[in-house]
């Protein structure tokens, strides 16, 4: 795999990233990576291990107590450089939705490109629009998120990350609110995107997903990456005991 | 015969009290135009109520907004002049909150006028700073309260967009906590209009002393109060009627 990706300019650059809390808690203990350009990251591990934490701190919601991660060339975790520009290039997919409940579907995802990136109402929402149509959605573009269902929900998103034409995507177990029957129409938009050509790291608990779209797959235990590899390598090679241990109860 | 004579005495006292009646509102509103002492006073609660409102807003939103900015990011935030900025604001709001909530507004009505504005002689400006500051106090306890009820996952949702913190509070937290707390802000309205019959404490001309000096001069009581009375409840249903319609008109966007 190394040999297809260093082709690859690297996007992320993580280097001994640690999080700490008061009461000697390690959320992140010393996190090395590099995430290139056209990956799907995909992290797993049991609850506790550090995974979201670890997303989280990629655009910085979370404060690393030290440690670098280097974006684009830029160590965006020195005080000295505008984090929220460089958000505009991470879009991040959470758990919940956090659609926002006060806007319609189209003003949600026009929002942040019109007061950030300056554009246009109507190039706004054109490009909004055709984005609702990649995902099917494009008739309850006035609607209201608390009209939709949950998987119609992650969809919206989805889309309205990518309304900031972002350079990476972030997905914090971005199906695991969802009622079963609604998993499946989320993953595939993933699917797609992953097929575009989209950077993206997701945590997630989707095993099939992880094995079937994953680059590359890290498992993380204990605030700390334990092993990491191709999907073929992580799911039918593992190596590390507590990863052993891991896949035997889940898969 | 008897009964006759006890219909015609309760049909003459009714209609002795229903001319008796008539002469007292004559004397009272009709009489050298004492109406426009109410109507003149009305026109200046209002114009009082609406500037203050305005006033109690945009101070109760600020000062939400920095106790709130304080009490959610304080802990995670890096050492420097930002964080000393910022403590330094919390405690001059934390005093404001303190001082206004904790003494009568008659008192610091007299405190502008007789004191702070002791050389101004428009009344009016003087009484609009003065219930505008005290319900600014307010105001921003009931915003910091709504700020405070909005998931923390919609303040990260505004920020992984690449919104500021400023940015993120204006366009997708006050505008959900002003809607979550609307009738209690509508409630905060209502005590304001009515706490401004206090300004005939120093003097201005507002509804409530309107009334006074028609009494004054009438030496009847009981027309010029219950007419006050009666203007205000009417300004009060009319304003709830209207902030019922609004909120209606809010929750409708969300269904």
């Amino acid at each position: 795999m190394s040999a297809d990706n260093s082709k690859n300019e690297v996007l992320i650059s993580v280097r001994d990233l640690a999080k700490h809390y008061k009461g000697d808690i390690h959320a992140l203990d010393g996190i090395s990576t590099d995430i290139r350009k056209g990956e799907v990251v995909v992290v797993i591990g049991p609850s506790g291990s550090g995974k979201s934490t670890f997303l989280r701190s990629l655009n910085l919601l979370e404060h690393p107590t030290s440690g670098t991660i280097t974006f684009e060339g830029i160590d965006i975790t020195s005080p000295d450089n505008d984090i929220n520009k460089y958000r505009q290039k991470m879009g991040m997919v959470f758990q919940h939705f956090n659609l926002f409940p006060h806007l319609t579907i189209l003003e949600n995802m026009t929002l942040a490109p019109k007061k950030l990136l300056k554009m246009s109402k109507s190039d706004a929402e054109e490009k909004a629009l055709e984005l609702l149509k990649k995902v099917a959605l494009e008739d309850r573009a006035q609607a209201y998120p608390s009209q939709l269902s949950g998987g119609q929900k992650q969809r919206i998103a989805i889309v309205r990350a990518l309304c900031m034409s972002p350079d990476v995507l972030l997905f914090d177990e971005p199906t695991s609110a969802l009622d079963p029957e609604m998993v499946g129409e989320v993953l595939d938009v993933m699917k797609d995107l992953a097929k575009s050509g989209m950077t993206m790291v997701v945590v997630t608990h989707e095993m099939g997903f992880a094995r079937e779209v994953g680059s590359r797959v890290i498992f993380m235990d204990a605030g700390q990456i334990i092993e990491e590899g191709t999907p073929e390598e992580i799911f039918d090679h593992p190596k590390n005991e507590r990863l052993q241990t891991f896949l035997a109860k889940v898969l | 015969m008897l009964n006759h004579l006890a219909a015609y005495r309760t049909a003459l006292s009714v209609s002795s009290w229903f001319s008796e009646m008539k002469d007292r509102l004559y004397t009272n509103f009709i009489a050298e135009d004492r109406y426009m002492y109410l109507l003149k006073g009305l026109w200046m609660t209002l114009r009082i109520t609406f500037l203050a409102v305005l006033l109690g807003i945009a101070l109760g939103v600020v000062a939400a907004i920095v106790r709130s900015t304080h009490d959610k990011t304080i802990a995670d935030m890096r050492p420097g002049f930002g964080k000393i900025l910022l403590k330094i604001l919390d405690a001059l709001v934390k005093l404001y909150l303190t001082v206004i909530r904790g003494t009568p507004v008659v008192v610091q009505l007299m405190i502008t006028y007789y004191i702070i504005f002791a050389s101004s002689t428009n009344q009016m400006l003087v009484a609009v700073l003065a219930f505008g500051i005290n319900s600014g106090a307010y105001v921003a306890e009931i915003i910091r309260s709504g700020i405070m009820s909005i998931d923390n996952g919609q303040f990260e949702a505004g920020r992984s967009l690449g919104f500021n913190y400023i940015q993120t509070m204006i366009y997708i937290i006050i505008p959900q906590a002003i809607k979550n707390v609307l009738p209690a802000l509508a409630n905060e309205f209502i005590v304001l209009i009515k706490e401004t019959s206090v300004s005939g404490y120093v003097g201005i001309q507002d509804l409530t002393r309107g009334g006074d000096v028609i009494r004054s001069r009438t030496f009847d009581a009981f027309p010029p109060l219950l007419a006050v009375a009666g203007i205000y409840l009417i300004i009060v249903i009319f304003f709830s009627k209207m902030v019922s319609i609004l909120e209606r008109r809010l929750r409708n966007s969300e269904r």
